[in-house]
């Protein structure tokens, strides 16, 4: 059976689903809502079943179906998942439910396109993870970016427009750079081969001239730097952030931007190993800048949004970091993080969507005191808060920890890389906190701030899981490690496998001399 | 053997069930309720650490070691995380002080938070059990990130319970600084940890120390010098030492309680005691120990100089905390662990003691910190009077009290080691320190009382009292306060003779019984058969796949112990002392032991003439040094020169560089600039458009003709 096409898809014949439904006047609203909640549901009981069905243990890829779809090029569908790719898409399965259930406060015209749309998006999140054909991997690619196009031009706030389509053109410059990426691959193919062909693992094991390669994986890596998004390529994200509606947000801070980072750990890393190893100490270095510019950056925002769109900058840099150790722990880390940064960031958006759907406001100064109104929302805040910050028992320091370890134990980055980057624990603690501490403790000073409701059922019903999330993936991390510990694995020996063009920089802690006894 | 006792991880679980009932129910339930929840849970963990510390006391010494690993925690590769908690004398000395000191004073909190809401009680006593669960983490913890979490998590605690009365700004500004500043010294803890993983292979404890034995100390700086270094600016963070102390005297905004138990007797110790639990790695690094050592002494003496002028009672405690944490690294630093460890649980008593105590004047004063504003307690509050005069003359040195002989022991290992300057330095902070005490002992409890003018003045520093009725009679400290004011002044008086040095004919037991601790290794090969690591853990199937790392770590434990017991000759005690030396010792230590015990009665005697016989000399001493004074009770302004060197340009440069000139300019000026070319440019090339075919004929024209005349001039 099709689990997975199942998985990718069943969102889809949901949204024809709900389009069938006339709802012209809104007043079918409440039973669109529902279904639409219901049939994400299904979609994440699919994902698990997706992870009850898998092989831990299996370095292959598993799930794994493929029929051809354009016979003169040889593009296929053809998907499969190991399990970074399976963690990725019950992370989307779950945030999505999560998210459509936060939406039910706060967006209330076209409710039924607003469903529609958040669960195309979610098929083609999905699509994104599962794809093994280079040129179906692209088509879903930019096919995510067409529901969020409008999850932020028409359910956002006021600078909608001007934000998304920052963000449709910041995105299509660094995809369009990739697809001729992708179709130089192929004609390779067919001079190598006679076939062309956008099968990932036939074109793993292309040989590649250095110069193309080095090209190549430019194009690449600029495209999905973009999404990460890697300093300086970041400024659409903050804009993007700001003005989408709670429910975009958290998908696109909890699930879009780990397509970038995904792309570069299963594309443009292990398709030009040598090429990326020799680019590795530069994009790490872009990240640990990104890690403090954002940390920094973060810390003076006036908008709680904007704030936590600043430090997911800061938080994907560290997952950048992770991946270009090339080491099995900063790999992982890597993966560990992107998982979290969805928990956590994901959680921050869904309790800033809270205060500003009661407020209309996302403004600190128009807050304080709030832990005297609220205690139960606050409670909350803090939570993800601390996961934010990497506090240990909670998932931020598992991903920080093994990036860190990772990245200090690399042979391709030198141990300042490391330093540096873990500045931003101090930063991240400095910036999180002051803000916390203006939002929710002193007195309440606002008058507007002294009736604001606690946590409503169907809140707590958004937040719980998310709080349990983090506590679970801090405590037992191994349940998300030990899934993606062979694709890791097979993702480093890959890119050791070809020798590094660079040559290895000596380490500056080598043992000195006479330390050691006998 | 020690399989069969209760396990350790209940040790924490308790308090952390506590917690978590607190913290859920906590509104639901009545004040006693949450109250006594709360002390049996930690009362409990107090039951079951002395159960396994009982049966860890029956094991032979080279056997004293109980081990349970719970779960896998984190495994990625070949870096594997148990979740592992292990008993050594060290650690049964930390868990019994802290789950034992921390019962009385929960104990006490149960009528000092008694005015505060039913929500509110609740919360104070689930942040409280939250603390001592993670201490005991800390303290149990068998590798360095188990020991993280422990670490960083007293500091959450602290974080949330100065900040307790979060209304008030400088309530939560003191805890966010508290948990920013511990934060920076995290920060070097986990490059320490980076370093030790890639040079060692391992983050355990003991495989550390018995790796340790491959190693000669460091004659330069290298590695390990640097390695140690990260985990003792760690410590400064924790310990509030220099650079990092800064947090700690701001932290007394928190309830009293939570400064007796956090930022007295337990957590702030945790820098020390992270120190003795990697002896044999710190002391291959003695460049290191020299840094260690010299900062903890000037961090004695710089803390005492401020805590002679300070008129905040819990702030002359804090600083004195600040100046005694010293003296412990001090022993750190010149390889005097026992001394250190000793020194850090006589301090728990008479510190916690003269917390409670400061706490108890606090509450029958309604809030009054100030001391100028109290005086003459004596009579009042005799129970209170007679507890704290125990801690203050144990501070002092005064023998037999317990503060003379751990301090004593490490002035004389200062002294023994040759350091003769940082000898100096702790002499002078000893004779600091009797006079600072008794300063407030006098200014509190002697002199004329002040405090008749200040009644109604309400809730400084705590926080719903406001209302509390004006009494003629200051009341004592009730039996719940009372009580731990009680056993605590019996240990500040009693709990140095475990310590008696050999020199005054003591047997010194608990040398006896910590050094294994120190150097766990050295024993070698017959101290941890295997069979010791491959205890079989209790829920070691609530882990997929535990059983293939189960036997991975057997291996490598396995690996470990065939090790040869090398490092024997590197330790610090000199080990061939001839009798005529150990007796020219004797009589040296015993001549400073006598010194000590003069400078503390002059300190002693300083005050008395200052603050309790002649205060307007005070006065006028004040005001002949003002400019001195002035430094002083500024703090040295460190505050200030952190404030104005760190913080603001930090926050100066992200915003008006980072935010608005480098990302809403530059950079997205590129982007938008992008944007503007194209579309000027497009404006531009529309002018060109005219769809006039006469212009298109006399363009083709202008560009035939420079097409010649390029050929042309050529």
């Amino acid at each position: 059976m099709a689990l997975l096409s199942f998985s990718i898809f069943l969102p889809t014949l949901g949204a024809l689903l709900l389009a069938l439904i006339p709802n012209r006047d809104g007043s079918r609203d409440g039973l669109i809502r529902q279904l639409a909640l219901g049939i994400s549901l299904v979609a994440f009981a699919l994902t698990l079943a997706l992870w009850a069905g898998f092989d831990v243990n299996g370095a292959e890829f598993q799930f794994v179906e493929r029929t051809m779809w354009i016979d003169v090029f040889n593009v296929e569908y053809y998907i499969g998942i190991d399990g970074v790719s399976l963690m990725l898409i019950v992370l989307t399965g779950f945030l999505t439910p999560i998210s459509l259930l936060a939406s039910w406060g706060s967006v209330t015209k076209k409710v039924k396109e607003f469903s529609i749309f958040m669960l195309v998006l979610e098929t083609a999140m999905i699509g994104v993870f599962s794809a093994l054909d280079v040129f179906l991997f692209y088509v879903f690619w930019d096919a995510v970016l067409i529901p969020m196009y409008f999850l932020i031009g028409v359910w956002g706030y006021d600078r909608r427009i001007y934000a998304s389509i920052k963000f449709l053109l910041f995105t299509m410059a660094g995809s369009v750079l990739m697809l001729v990426a992708i179709i130089l691959l192929a004609v390779l193919h067919q001079q190598q081969t006679g076939s062309y062909s956008f099968d990932l693992l036939e074109l793993y094991a292309l040989q590649i001239p250095a110069g193309t390669a080095n090209l190549c994986f430019l194009a690449f890596a600029l495209a999905f730097s973009i999404k990460v998004p890697l300093f300086p390529l970041h400024t659409w994200l903050p804009d993007a952030h700001v003005e989408a509606p709670t429910a975009g947000s958290v998908i696109l801070a909890g699930v879009m931007l780990k397509m970038g980072t995904y792309g570069l750990m299963r594309f443009a890393f292990p398709l030009f190993p040598e090429a990326a190893t020799a680019w590795a100490p530069f994009i790490a270095t872009l990240a640990v800048i990104g890690i403090v510019y954002g940390a920094l950056v973060a810390m003076v925002q006036p908008d709680m949004k904007k704030l936590v769109a600043y430090s997911s900058v800061s938080h994907l840099g560290f997952v950048v970091l992770g991946l270009c150790a090339l080491t099995v722990n900063g790999v992982q880390g890597a993966a560990y993080q992107m998982l979290n940064h969805g928990i956590s960031t994901g959680g921050l958006f869904l309790i800033v969507g809270m205060l500003s759907d009661r407020r209309h406001t996302r403004l600190i100064a128009e807050f304080g005191g709030l832990k005297s109104v609220m205690p139960k929302l606050v409670a909350a805040f803090l939570i993800i808060t601390l996961s934010s910050i990497a506090m240990p028992g909670l998932n931020g320091f598992v991903g920080e920890f093994l990036i860190l370890m990772g990245s200090w134990r690399s042979e391709v980055l030198l141990p300042r890389f490391t330093v540096v980057a873990a500045s931003g624990v101090i930063l991240s603690a400095v910036y999180m906190l002051w803000m916390f501490q203006r939002v929710n403790y002193g007195e309440v000073t606002n008058p507007k701030n002294e009736t604001l409701p606690d946590l409503s059922v169907r809140e707590w019903c958004v937040l719980a899981p998310v709080v349990a999330l983090a506590v679970v993936m801090g405590v037992f991390p191994n349940i998300f490690l030990q899934p993606m510990a062979p694709a890791v694995e097979r993702m480093v020996q890959r890119m050791e496998r070809r020798p590094a063009i660079t040559q290895v920089i000596p380490q500056a802690e080598a043992p000195v001399a006479g330390t050691q006894a006998r | 053997m020690v399989g069969t006792s209760v396990p350790l991880a209940l040790i924490p679980l308790l308090p952390f069930a506590g917690f978590l009932f607190n913290g859920v129910f906590g509104r639901k339930v009545s004040k006693s309720v949450s109250g006594l929840v709360a002390c049996l849970a930690v009362g409990g963990a107090f039951v079951v650490a002395a159960l396994n510390v009982w049966s860890l006391v029956q094991q032979p010494v080279e056997q004293r070691i109980i081990e349970q690993t719970v779960f896998w925690w984190i495994s990625s590769g070949d870096l594997q995380l148990p979740l592992q908690f292990r008993l050594d004398p060290l650690g049964a000395l930390m868990v019994l002080v802290v789950s034992g000191i921390g019962t009385l004073i929960h104990v006490y909190s149960t009528a000092y938070m008694h005015e505060e809401a039913d929500g509110e009680y609740a919360r104070y006593f689930s942040y409280l059990n939250l603390f001592a669960a993670f201490m005991l983490v800390l303290v149990l913890g068998a590798n360095f990130p188990v020991m993280f979490v422990g670490w960083e998590g007293v500091g959450l605690c602290s974080y949330l319970l100065i900040g307790f009365w979060f209304k008030k700004k400088s309530a939560s500004d003191a805890g966010k600084k508290a948990f920013v500043v511990n934060r920076i010294g995290d920060f070097a803890f986990l490059i320490g940890m980076f370093m030790a993983f890639k040079e060692f292979g391992t983050l355990d404890f003991l495989a550390i120390a018995e790796k340790t034995t491959l190693y000669q100390p460091e004659v330069t700086f290298g590695l390990l010098s640097v390695m140690t270094l990260m985990f003792f600016v760690g410590a400064t963070g924790k310990s509030a030492q220099i650079p990092l102390y800064v947090w700690l005297p701001d932290a007394m905004e928190g309830p009293t309680p939570v400064s007796a138990l956090i930022h007295a007797a337990t957590m702030v110790t945790a820098g020390v005691y992270m120190i003795g639990r990697n002896a044999d790695l710190f002391s291959l690094a003695p460049q290191t120990m020299l840094i260690i050592a010299t900062i903890g002494a000037l961090t004695a003496l710089m803390a005492a100089t401020i805590g002679l002028v300070q008129n905040d009672i819990k702030r002359v405690l804090a600083y004195s905390t600040v100046s005694q944490l010293g003296y412990m690294f001090l022993a750190m630093g010149v390889g005097a662990f026992t001394g250190g460890i000793f020194h850090l649980y006589t301090h728990a008593f008479f510190k916690a003691l003269m917390f409670l105590g400061s706490g108890a004047v606090i509450h029958a004063l309604h809030g009054e910190q100030d001391m100028r504003k109290m005086g003459g307690l004596k009579q009042h509050l005799p129970i209170t009077f007679w507890t704290f005069l125990m801690g203050t003359i144990a501070i002092a040195g005064v023998p037999p009290l317990a503060g003379f002989f751990s301090k004593d022991e490490i002035l004389w290992k200062t002294f023994e080691s040759g350091h003769t300057v940082l000898w100096v330095v702790g002499m002078i902070t000893a004779f600091l320190t009797a006079t600072y005490m008794f300063r407030l002992l006098y200014m509190t409890f002697y002199c004329e009382p002040k405090w008749a003018h200040s009644h109604g003045h309400g809730s400084h520093g705590h926080g719903s009292n406001v209302d509390h009725a004006h009494e003629a009679h200051l009341h004592d400290a009730p039996p719940a306060m009372a009580i731990p004011l009680m056993i605590l002044a019996v240990g500040a008086v009693l709990a140095g003779l475990v310590g008696v040095p050999h020199a005054l004919n003591g047997s010194n037991r608990i040398e006896a019984f910590l050094e294994p601790s120190f150097h766990p290794a050295r024993a070698g090969a017959t101290m941890f058969p295997g069979s010791t690591h491959a205890v079989p853990s209790p829920q070691a199937d609530v882990a997929p796949a535990a059983g293939d790392h189960a036997a991975q770590a057997a291996d490598t434990h396995g690996e470990m112990t065939v090790a040869p017991a090398v490092g024997g000759e590197h330790g610090l005690a000199p080990a061939g002392h001839g009798a005529e030396a150990a007796h020219a010792d004797t009589a040296t230590e015993l001549g400073l032991m006598a010194l000590s015990v003069v400078v503390a009665l002059a300190g002693i005697g300083l005050a008395t003439y200052f603050f309790k016989s002649n205060p307007q000399k005070a006065d006028q001493v004040q005001q002949s040094f003002a400019g001195v004074h002035r430094v002083l009770l500024n703090k040295y302004y460190v505050d200030e020169f952190y404030d104005a060197v760190v913080v603001q340009p930090i926050k100066r440069t992200s915003e008006r560089l980072l935010w608005k000139v480098v990302d809403a300019g530059v950079i997205d000026g590129a982007v938008n600039g992008t944007g503007f070319i194209v579309r000027t440019g497009g404006a531009i090339m529309r002018l060109v458009q005219t769809g006039s075919v006469r212009v298109y004929a006399a363009s083709v024209f202008v560009g035939v003709l420079v097409v010649i005349g390029y050929y042309l001039a050529r």
